[in-house]
């Protein structure tokens, strides 16, 4: 049976392997193109969207997907499907961007400042990493929004915190190791400054790792939205967004299950599409891989 | 202007370790009043077991680290704390060679890249110049020119330390430290890389310090021999007077140790017990307990180095100062 079995599976791996080589392989294209149809839905939501996200169309209230008005069908109020989730992936898309890129520049920042200045000012970090981490995310963002009250702006900042304890600690671990021996040790004997060691050897050495814990902090943004949305205090009605869609769809889960399922399948493929290119990129920047 | 580029006076290093989470911390010595010098266009080699502190002074020489005591001065001035501005201008005219190149060099740029590297950093003529000297480089070191375009991992060994040394000669330094930077690769290679750095030190008249556990490579490469025994340095004199004639014990274990082409290994003098723990130095001359030897005298009253004739120097109590000849027979 396993006899059997081997050669074909090898077959197919070194298939795999010789397209993953030179070229793309098909998985990371079709992922490529969901997020550039993403981010080209977000930049152009207002005019590729059939119906403005608060009309209402009364007479066709949970029309069903297909309806000849409503491609995505309509909600409880009779308001377009599509164009509200088509609303709610810039919005999402908006934070979850967003919050990636202040937690990670963060993250790497406060990691190289760790590993640069060491004593005081790693322990400073080291410290707040670990409150970061000890502290229940969802119960701080709930008291920072109740607090604040909230806006968009808000809410990506509080997003960008999220995660920002991981790559400071895979930046200063690393870049502690590259200054002990080796590549940043010997660049710094040439007399190179300590933002050429940094930037120009240290990050793009660590960038591989840096990217993977990207890839995974990303869904997670999505999915934190998602649930402080569902839970009222993300994004407010009549804004909308991904998570907000999801939390309002479920009452009519039984009757109009497509409000719910249009926006859930977006998350899982954009998170999908994010985790693969992210796989991919780690292998394409080594230059050791190919 | 003085003959020697680099001058050490009295350098100790210590470096402190804890032995559990409540014990005092424990001072370790690696380096122990070391006084050196090197002259320019030289090469000074220095040998002894792991853990003597060779690199150690290597790294010190360099301002690598600071120096727990004593003084060093670069071309008649004291060098600059290590990460001032000062420091790393200087850098270009002092460098360091690994032993190991793969580690020294950044496996996601081209050779070409790294090599550059100490013009960009130290602004050393415009793009075209860059690239011209680049290209002189690597001829230097015997690459070819594709290599420049290759990655690290794509090299061998020796192509790598080549490329190292590329680098290290850049920006045309006058002091260069080598630290083991021929234990790495294999003994076929090794005496190609020597003899490249023979050749660039004539070429560019380079001063040198060589660092090294292999007596053969020392004996090939240096003008003076410095041998260190626990942090500290127990003979010092020309190469060709040090081989054929050591004077303190543990370099004649040393140099009794190599093997000489047609001769068979005779008089080979085989050390007893292990190199002792810096941490917990033995009284008296250090060497003492593995010393053939050693009188009452060894054990509590450290030697220190003195000049036996114009330009030799030995640590021993047994070497009567001011005769080249030890006097070693009478106590055997």
């Amino acid at each position: 049976m396993t006899d059997a079995t081997l050669p074909a599976e090898k077959a197919v791996r070194s298939r795999e392997d010789g397209s993953g080589g030179k070229g793309i392989p098909v998985s990371v294209y079709i992922a490529i193109f969901w997020l550039v149809a993403m981010v080209g839905i977000a930049i152009f939501a207002d005019v590729i969207r059939p119906y403005g996200i608060t009309s209402m169309d009364l007479g066709n209230r949970l029309a069903r997907i297909g309806n000849p008005a409503h491609l995505l069908g309509t909600d409880e109020l009779g308001r377009d499907v599509l164009s509200r989730l088509i609303e709610s992936i810039r919005v999402s898309l908006l934070i979850a961007f967003g919050a990636s890129l202040i937690s990670a520049f963060f993250g790497t920042l406060l990691g190289f400042l760790a590993a640069h200045f060491r004593g005081f000012v790693e322990q400073l970090v080291l410290m707040l990493a670990d409150f970061q981490a000890a502290l229940p995310f969802l119960i701080l963002s709930l008291a920072v929004l109740a607090f604040f009250g909230n806006s968009l702006l808000l809410l990506v900042c509080l997003m960008g915190f999220y995660g920002w304890e991981r790559y400071a600690r895979i930046a200063r671990g690393l870049a502690i190791s590259a200054s002990a021996q080796g590549y940043a040790a010997a660049v710094a004997q040439i007399g190179a400054s300590p933002a050429r060691i940094y930037l120009k050897h240290i990050l793009p050495n660590i960038a591989s790792t840096l990217i993977v814990s990207m890839t995974l902090v990303f869904p997670e943004i999505i999915l934190l939205e998602s649930s402080l949305s569902f839970l009222g205090l993300g994004v407010q009605p009549p804004m909308t967004s991904l998570g907000n869609m999801v939390g309002y769809g479920r009452e009519y889960l039984t009757n109009a299950p497509w409000i719910m399922l249009a926006p859930a399948f977006v998350i899982m493929f954009t998170t999908l599409a994010v985790s693969v290119v992210g796989d991919w990129l780690r292998d394409r920047l080594d230059p050791t891989l190919t | 202007m003085s003959a020697d580029i680099i001058t050490a006076q009295g350098l100790v290093k210590d470096y402190a370790s804890r032995r559990g989470m409540f014990a005092p911390p424990t001072t370790v010595r690696a380096v122990d009043g070391v006084s050196l010098s090197v002259e320019r266009a030289s090469t000074l080699g220095i040998v002894g077991e792991s853990g003597s502190g060779k690199s150690t002074t290597g790294r010190l020489l360099l301002g690598i680290e600071p120096s727990s005591k004593g003084s060093i001065s670069f071309d008649g001035r004291p060098i600059p704390a290590a990460g001032t501005s000062e420091w790393r201008r200087l850098r270009a005219r002092m460098q360091l060679i690994y032993q190991d190149p793969l580690a020294a060099l950044d496996r996601r740029l081209t050779i070409a890249d790294q090599v550059r590297e100490p013009l960009d950093v130290h602004n050393i003529g415009d793009a075209a110049e860059r690239r011209e000297r680049v290209h002189e480089l690597l001829a230097a070191v015997g690459l070819r020119p594709d290599h420049g375009r290759s990655y690290p991992h794509e090299l061998s060994g020796g192509q790598r330390q080549r490329a190292v040394l590329a680098r290290a000669l850049a920006s045309r330094p006058e002091f260069l430290v080598c630290d083991e930077p021929v234990s790495a690769l294999d003994v076929s290679i090794q005496a190609q890389v020597v003899n490249l750095l023979t050749d660039l030190q004539e070429r560019f008249s380079i001063a040198m310090l060589f660092i090294s556990h292999d007596l053969k490579v020392v004996r090939n490469i240096s003008d003076r021999v410095a041998v260190m025994y626990l942090g500290r340095i127990v003979e010092e004199g020309s190469s060709e007077d040090i081989f054929r004639e050591p004077l303190h014990p543990y370099t004649q274990a040393l140099v009794s140790s190599v093997p000489q082409p047609g001769t068979p290994l005779k008089e080979r003098i085989i050390l007893q017990g292990e190199p002792p723990n810096p941490a917990n130095r033995p009284s008296g001359c250090a060497f003492h307990p593995r010393c053939r030897f050693a009188t009452a005298r060894c054990r509590s009253e450290t030697p220190a180095l003195k000049q036996t004739t114009d330009d030799r120097s030995v640590a021993c109590h047994l070497v009567a100062v001011s005769t080249a000849q030890p006097s070693l027979e009478g106590v055997v």
